[in-house]
């Protein structure tokens, strides 16, 4: 990549996008602080009353919890299983290896509005399940399990299986092999994998939407619920600016504890 | 460790010597997949089949109960109601129409985040791709739904130039969507540039070959797959949204919008599931087309 | 339009489990004053579902499921809180949940987990058909006597004499306009029907298959020839014929709205010029100086009448009588009517809310009510009393309205 030209090109045109990328979200920030309660353009007047509110509002910060909570433990399932799938497939090329994939593939290939309604008609007259935490979990490990399989799946594509038969042949079982040797080559494609899994799950509202029972609310369904009643909405204008601005913290940790991370994040290569 | 040599290498070496772990590899294959296996069997599977043994009962328009008569009238309706094939036909042009939009947004950014970027300036380019996914879906929307508005800031920009902001419609939801989903292209794109080796550019330069002619002839055909995996994404995205539809499309209808209604406003879960397996089978071929191109593996 | 209900409609309703038995004798006038907006009789037997006689012990917790702004808990507003002094009342904690359409209750309430909901008249017939709520035993309403006559026994809340739960609010769908550019100022529901032309693509509606009975409305009075009695009592052709007008207006229209930030939104910015509304959305937007005007049009117009409805299967069945007696008493039904602006249930409320809200709200005033059509599920049997034809039920409508919208 030489070309002086090409280069000028490539970072103009970047330079374009990413302003398209962030002035809508410049955008939410300014019209946190709108006077206007519908947020018209431009602001009449600007205000700190809605940061003042959205710090009081007891709803938010349960939801955000929820999510949090839920976020969390659909990431260690997926961590767990994914991680198993990858294994699994490591080296072999069995008959069933494109079945595999493409099932763990299925639940974030097909629209969310089909797994949805799937799950919530499975879980409620199938199962008999009340709508709540627990399903909202399920629902979100379900979909998220692709993430960790693809970055573990990848990572051990280009892992020389040598150090593991080295462990094993020195008397290490398979356990051990795993704790010593296999995890710790891992890790930096599991932080990835994890990262965008709890991303997913934090964000998701389709599926969500169709899992969450009466009494359970995470972010995304409380911001669904605010954003259509005129006194609320400018709330919830706060809560999404301050999330942009939280979203850098696990990104950058991320960045701080594997620089193998971005790339992984990038889809597991 | 991203250098081609040591995946080569590990290509090379492979399953060569019987080693403790896969001698009974197929044992091992087997109680590794079992738990992945029986989660996305009994939640996943079993659910969407349910969903399929359901397009195929009937519902009773006033108390909405399903009665379990088996019956095609679902398909029939879908078939024979010029309006479905119309919604449907529309969802996947819009699909189609957003992936094509994101490809040719995504593609110079990674090329220019993989191949022109300093180090650093690669760190804070991913950072600054990731970061809006972190603001929530429906805030976005709803930021676009303000720009698009009457003497919005489309039109507030616009102004001196003479453009003005389509309104809300299908446009506005075509736009919309390409916005949300384009750093699901980005980066997998620039997942897959980043494998290509320096190298290579440098090779076929000392070939003779300009920077466009590489660009064409090398990076366009390497970065395909992954181009194909980023489209996964956003095709099906898209295919299934019926949020962002409601916020800016105006009086437009999508797959997802009908599917939405039939389950929560007319209540007629038969129904919806048989206008869902619509995308459904759109997804299925998309995916095994995506499979000649080896796009699920860089997925 | 279709062949497919039709055909299954008589199977359905020999299997029916919850299915309507469409009963002979129709026309049996639910003891209600014959109002305009009461629809002839209720023409189905509800399923058998027993009525809780006395009060027991309380469980100590409560699902409600609600329109926004009907039980606020201070979570969002810690000024806006009429749940919390019910909590620390009867030690029932609350879980609300929200939903934004009653087609969305309608389903919600089908999953079992609520006890309680805020239904409308195009979803309690369903509800009260599918077996899913309960009689509610009146006696256990502490202010039941206070609520206005007007609303009780009437055909979306109440079965033969039956009440199916405790009125709790209601308000017209206005015909709303910006002042400043929308001239002459309307009078009749045709400025968004025939004349909508002339606002092309600022024209707003409700987005549900219930504002098909708007258009009914309109043809009612003004194409007296089709003979429509009811705007939910409608045959193929009167429904035909408004879903023709329907189409007609579609092509002048920016926007169907479901939720009222989104028509605050686009009458704010001119998006919209004119179109339904409900009065809550006319004061906020006049709250944010947006020069508009709601009125009632000449030819009356639809609305709503809501109902606390207790859970056929309810978990804390003690916890939701008491939601029901607390809600409908004056305090929380000022606070409610002010907060989401409509007309309380419970005239008593007014001497909290002052005389000026209940008087722009016809709070007491039954002639105002009586040009309101309130939302009512359309079935099968006529609810105009007509036995010599059948009617479109909602899921004909609803399948109408998706090919209204195209």
């Amino acid at each position: 990549m030489n070309d002086g030209r090409l280069k000028a090109v490539l970072r103009a045109l970047t330079g374009v996008v990413l302003l398209v990328v962030y002035v809508p979200l410049l955008l939410v920030m300014v019209n946190s602080f709108n006077v206007d309660r519908t947020f018209t353009w431009p602001p009449p007047r600007l205000t700190l009353h809605w940061w003042n509110v959205a710090a009081h509002s007891s709803g938010a910060r349960h939801a955000l919890l929820v999510s949090v909570e839920v976020a969390l433990l659909a990431t260690a399932i997926a961590l767990t299983l994914g991680t198993l799938a990858g294994l699994a497939l490591r080296r072999t090329r069995f008959f069933g290896r494109n079945v595999v994939s493409l099932l763990i593939i299925l639940p974030i290939a097909l629209p969310g509005i089909v797994t949805g309604i799937a799950l919530n008609n499975a879980f409620r007259t199938m199962l008999g399940l009340e709508l709540g935490f627990l399903t909202i979990v399920v629902a979100h490990a379900t979909f998220c399990i692709v993430t960790v399989f693809n970055n573990v799946q990848a990572r051990l594509q280009r892992l020389a299986p040598s150090l593991e038969q080295a462990s094993a042949d020195l008397g290490a079982g398979p356990f051990t092999t795993f704790r010593l040797v296999t995890f710790p080559m891992l890790r930096s494609a599991l932080l990835a994998g994890g990262l965008l899994a709890f991303g997913l799950s934090f964000d998701e509202i389709v599926v969500t939407t169709f899992t969450a029972g009466p009494t359970e609310q995470t972010l995304p369904i409380w911001i669904f619920q605010n954003l259509f009643r005129p006194n609320q909405a400018p709330v919830v204008n706060v809560v999404a600016a301050v999330l942009v601005l939280l979203s850098a913290i696990p990104i950058y940790l991320a960045q701080r504890l594997s620089g193998d991370v971005v790339s992984g994040a990038a889809g597991a290569h | 460790m991203t250098s081609s040599a040591a995946q080569t290498l590990a290509g090379a070496t492979g399953p060569r010597r019987g080693s403790l772990l896969s001698r009974s590899g197929g044992l091992r294959t087997g109680l590794l997949l079992l738990p992945p296996m029986l989660w996305l069997g009994v939640a996943y599977l079993a659910a969407l089949g349910a969903l399929l043994v359901t397009s195929l009962w009937s519902q009773n328009d006033f108390t909405g109960d399903i009665e379990r008569i088996w019956t095609f009238d679902n398909y029939r309706q879908l078939w024979d109601i010029p309006v479905y094939r119309t919604i449907a036909f529309r969802t996947i042009g819009i699909a189609a129409l957003v992936t094509v939009i994101d490809a040719l947004l995504a593609f110079p950014v990674a090329l220019y985040m993989a191949k022109v970027a300093s180090p650093r300036g690669r760190r804070l380019l991913v950072i600054a791709v990731l970061m809006p996914l972190w603001a929530s879906y429906l805030v976005k929307a709803y930021a676009w739904r303000g720009m698009f508005s009457e003497g919005g800031l489309i039109d507030w920009v616009g102004k001196p130039f003479g453009i003005h902001s389509p309104g809300y419609g299908l446009v506005a939801t075509t736009i919309t969507l390409a916005y949300l989903w384009l750093p699901y292209m980005i980066l997998p794109i620039y997942a897959g540039l980043e494998r290509v080796p320096d190298s290579l550019f440098e090779a076929s330069g000392d070939l003779g070959a300009g920077a466009w002619t590489t660009l064409r002839r090398v990076v366009l055909p390497m970065a395909f797959p992954a181009v194909v995996a980023g489209s996964i994404f956003t095709f099906s995205l898209s295919l299934g949204d019926y949020i962002a539809v409601t916020i800016v499309g105006g009086a437009g209808q999508l797959i997802g919008t009908v599917v939405y209604a039939n389950v929560g406003t007319a209540n007629n879960l038969p129904f919806a599931a048989a206008f869902a397996t619509v995308p459904v089978v759109v997804m299925l071929v998309y995916l095994a087309a995506a499979r000649r191109t080896g796009a699920l593996e860089s997925l | 339009m279709t062949s497919k209900r039709r055909k299954i409609r008589p199977l359905g309703a020999l299997l029916g489990v919850a299915a309507l038995a469409l009963v002979a004798g129709c026309g049996t006038s639910g003891g209600s004053s014959n109002t305009a907006g009461t629809p002839g009789g209720q023409g189905f037997t509800p399923p058998d579902i027993p009525m809780q006689q006395s009060m027991g012990k309380l469980e100590g917790s409560v699902n409600i499921l609600a329109w926004p702004g009907y039980a606020e808990d201070g979570s969002n507003d810690p000024k806006v809180d009429w749940v919390t002094p019910f909590e620390k009342e009867t030690g029932c904690q609350a879980h609300v949940k929200y939903f934004p359409t009653s087609d969305d209750a309608v389903s919600l309430m089908k999953t079992g987990d609520y006890d309680v909901v805020s239904a409308s008249g195009d979803a309690s017939l369903r509800l009260i058909a599918g077996g899913d709520v309960a009689p509610v035993n009146t006696s256990l309403i502490k202010d039941y006597s206070q609520i206005e006559p007007f609303l009780k026994d009437r055909s979306w809340n109440s079965v033969d004499g039956q009440m199916y739960g405790v009125p709790h609010g209601w308000g017209a769908n206005l015909l709303m306009y910006r002042t400043d550019q929308v001239s002459p100022a309307p009078t009749s529901w045709g400025a968004v029907f025939t004349d909508a032309s002339q606002y092309k693509g600022k024209v707003t509606a409700y987005d549900s298959p219930i504002y098909i009975a708007d258009a009914a409305l309109y043809l009612m009075k003004t194409k007296p020839d089709l003979g429509i009695k009811n705007p939910y009592a409608l045959d193929q052709t009167q429904l035909d014929a408004a879903v023709s007008l329907l189409k007609e207006q579609r092509q002048n229209i920016s926007e169907y709205w479901s939720d009222y930030l989104k028509e605050v939104q686009a009458f704010k910015t001119g998006d919209s010029v004119i179109g339904t509304t409900w009065e809550i959305i006319q004061q906020t937007a006049a709250g944010e100086n947006v020069p508009v005007k709601a009125i009632l049009p000449s030819e009356g117009a639809t609305g709503w009448s809501d109902t606390w409805m207790i859970a056929a299967h309810a978990q804390h069945p003690n916890c939701a009588y008491a939601w029901m007696s607390y809600i409908t008493e004056p305090k929380p039904q000022s606070e409610v009517a002010q907060y989401f602006g409509e007309a309380p249930a419970n005239g008593q409320a007014c001497q909290l809310t002052g005389t000026a809200f209940c008087k722009a709200y016809h709070v007491t005033d039954q002639a105002f009510a009586n040009k309101i059509w309130y939302w009512t599920t359309p079935i099968s049997q006529c609810l105009d009393g007509r036995t010599d034809t059948t009617c479109t039920d909602y899921g004909q409508w609803t399948q109408a309205w998706t090919e209204i919208k195209g």
